[in-house]
């Protein structure tokens, strides 16, 4: 945190603990997102970052800790305040989760006819606008079964950032794509935030990709942060675990075996 | 992917079906058509023994249904049955109007048959009819019949 | 040995704790809840009227022609066993009331859960497993409001037209087979079935049945697509456990509402 010039910060995760029942999830997790920039969390599947976003998101309540977007505490917001803060955010969930019995063109108008009063004409050209900047103006009227996957997360990004949010959170937006939606994926990320003025964080286990997207780096394992820094930081990182991550090595901290009984036992073993 | 427009003709479609059906139940199977309770006056009748007499079952004069049962109730002091009719506004008797309990058929539903009598004054809501004659007992018919056939056998003896 | 039975019995016991009596203090909950954010469902009636669609008139074919063969067999069944009473004329007074106190509001509901309330379910139950609905929560949309509540008064909407359109079908399919092809008195046919059928106390009782298992049905569907674990199995479990719960509730509440209905005319 002392290593990028602190324009403020727009979300701080300050001593968070959460469990889901018994099981706990993330343990003592520390956290900034600067105002302006594309913050990656990355990590093994199960370390915790989905439920990090959602806690973010204050679709869950941490049990310790404060979560704070924009100097609000949300997880002590009433009902109506975080009814207002979470129109200025923007989820973008794995698969998209368009809602399958609309159009493409009246999934991204949603949330613009719930929650403005603008007249349809006004609508219309502002849904056409957002599809416009993730190239799919002309895929207004088909529905999300007529989409492919690549399509389909670039509706919801549409839909996503449809009322201009400060906030947008990508769960896992590169998973399941070919490499040209995957790269249409990331630049529109990258376009996203700097032409809306907004912050990104986005929570992913391709390496590849967030390196060469995203300005700063949250390497978390087993519900803690192990590791953060500058993309550069990471791929030069000492620690075995992140060196095993990055480099995709089958074995090291993570082993390849399962924990099982010696080989030799189990082979001749009755 | 229905319009608007479509999804509010069907559902129209629907509803007016759906209200005709209960249209249809209301007026051509169930009585709602007959005798709505703001154009009839009551009027009450005692009987030793109402028989098979129920609530709703018609009341005719000369064959014609007049009106509907109302209410049964028992009379604790005179040991009676009180029948409460309602008859339909349209249709006047006289005071001295007789009422039975008839038996439609040989053993078909019981129902309540006026007769009128030649009183120059008709019944209000509330009168009671005078003069009643109660519902033949299928048993007591039978045991009449046998204590008869009994007697005749001793006198021809 | 005892220890044995003892230690079924218990767990018996927590099961049905857990798994009933918890989820029936869930269900009402969300009950509540649904009745508390209807407000969406009738200022903006078009979604409501779009779940009338899905539920009511996707449901008229089964209806009708459910209610049609009811209503036939009824009139051959019923004129077999009365014409050995010389009643036969009574025949629209068997049909009419068989259906319109009992066999309309029931098979007609029974039909409705296996048809509508399983659609609702796994809709919702999708919804849920596809993270539409958490998408909604995280734009500041109830979904509660948004997506349940219309269903539910889409359901409780149509049931009471479905039950009235069988029972007509039926009426209908009874005169058929009675009149037409059997050769009832038409005239006695009607007029007996107008004698015998009250308004009050069987159309107006049977709407209330329809009405009451109309609640049932919808609110069991909605609830166990709400609650339904996000996958392939969990979402046909709920589907499932949709159609059983709500056709044992129905026979069930037509035991009760028939016992404080029609306590012997």
């Amino acid at each position: 945190m002392r290593d990028i010039v602190a324009t403020g910060n727009l979300v701080e995760v300050e001593s968070v603990n959460f469990s889901y029942d018994r099981l706990q999830v993330l343990k003592n997790i520390n956290l900034v997102v600067p105002k302006g920039k594309v913050v990656a969390i990355m990590g093994l599947s199960g370390c915790g970052k989905t439920t990090l976003l959602r806690l973010i998101g204050a679709a869950l309540v941490p049990d310790e800790g404060e979560i704070r977007v924009a100097g609000r505490a949300v997880n002590r917001l009433g009902d109506e305040e975080l009814f207002a803060l979470r129109r200025k955010m923007g989820m973008l969930f794995q698969f998209g989760a368009l809602f399958t019995d609309m159009s493409s063109f009246d999934n991204v108008a949603f949330p613009l006819r719930e929650h403005t009063r603008m007249p349809e004409p006004l609508i219309r050209d502002l849904v056409l606008m957002k599809l416009h900047a993730v190239g799919l103006r002309g895929a207004a009227q088909l529905t999300p079964a007529e989409l492919s996957g690549g399509m389909a997360r670039r509706v919801a990004l549409a839909r996503t950032i449809a009322l201009d949010p400060m906030l947008v959170m990508y769960d896992e937006p590169f998973t399941g794509l070919d490499p040209i939606s995957l790269g249409v994926i990331s630049q529109l990320i990258r376009k996203l935030n700097d032409s809306l003025g907004a912050t990104s964080i986005v929570v992913t286990h391709d390496v590849a990709e967030a390196l060469e997207l995203v300005d700063y780096v949250y390497y978390m394992s087993d519900g803690k942060v192990e590791f953060h820094g500058l993309p550069e930081q990471v791929r030069a990182a000492g620690l075995p675990s992140l060196h095993q991550f990055v480099y995709g090595e089958p074995d090291g901290p993570v082993p390849f075996h399962y924990p099982a009984a010696e080989y030799g036992q189990d082979l001749l073993a009755r | 992917m229905m319009t608007r427009k479509e999804l509010d003709l069907w559902v129209g479609i629907f509803a007016a079906i759906g209200i005709g059906a209960m249209l249809f139940l209301s007026l051509k199977v169930a009585n709602l058509a007959t005798f709505t309770n703001s154009d009839s006056y009551q009027i009450k009748a005692k009987f030793d023994n109402i028989g098979g007499l129920k609530v709703r079952a018609p009341v005719k004069s000369a064959g014609v249904v007049v009106g509907r049962v109302g209410e049964i109730t028992f009379d604790n002091q005179t040991f009676e049955a009180v029948v409460t009719m309602n008859i339909g506004a349209k249709y006047e008797f006289p005071k001295d109007t007789s009422a039975k309990i008839l038996t439609s058929g040989l053993l078909g539903e019981q129902y309540i048959g006026l007769t009128p009598g030649g009183d120059s004054v008709n019944l209000k809501s509330g009168d009671t009819i005078k003069l009643t004659q109660s519902a033949v007992v299928l048993e007591n018919l039978i045991g009449q019949f046998l204590y008869n056939k009994a007697a005749e056998g001793d006198a021809k003896k | 040995m005892t220890a044995r039975v003892l230690e079924l019995l218990r767990a018996l016991g927590g099961r049905l704790i857990n798994n009933w009596v918890w989820r029936l203090g869930f269900a009402t909950r969300f009950l509540w809840l649904t009745l508390k954010e209807s407000g969406t469902s009738f200022r903006r009636f078009h979604l409501t009227i779009r779940e009338i669609y899905f539920a009511g008139v996707l449901s008229l074919i089964i209806i009708l022609v459910s209610g049609l063969f009811v209503g036939m067999v009824l009139g051959l069944q019923g004129y077999d066993t009365l014409v050995r009473y010389g009643s036969s004329e009574a025949l629209g007074v068997l049909v009419s009331l068989s259906l319109v106190r009992e066999l309309g509001p029931v098979v007609a509901g029974l039909l409705f859960a296996s048809r509508a309330g399983s659609a609702i379910t796994a809709e919702i139950g999708l919804m849920k497993a596809t993270e539409q609905l958490s998408a909604m929560e995280m734009m500041a949309v109830d979904p509660i409001a948004r997506v349940v509540a219309p269903r539910f008064w889409g359901g409780v909407i149509s049931m009471p037209l479905l039950a009235a359109l069988f029972s007509a079908m039926g009426v209908f399919g009874g005169y058929l087979v009675g009149v037409r092809l059997i050769g009832v008195d038409e005239g006695s046919f009607w007029s007996q079935m107008q004698a015998a059928v009250d308004f009050r106390e069987d159309i107006v009782n049977g709407v209330i049945k329809s009405l009451v298992f109309g609640v049932a049905v919808t609110w069991i569907a909605v609830f166990e697509g709400y609650d339904a674990p996000p996958t392939a199995e969990g979402v046909s479990g709920a589907t499932t456990r949709t159609v059983v719960t709500s056709s044992l509730a129905i026979l069930a509440l037509d035991f009760v509402l028939t016992a404080l209905m029609f306590r012997g005319t």
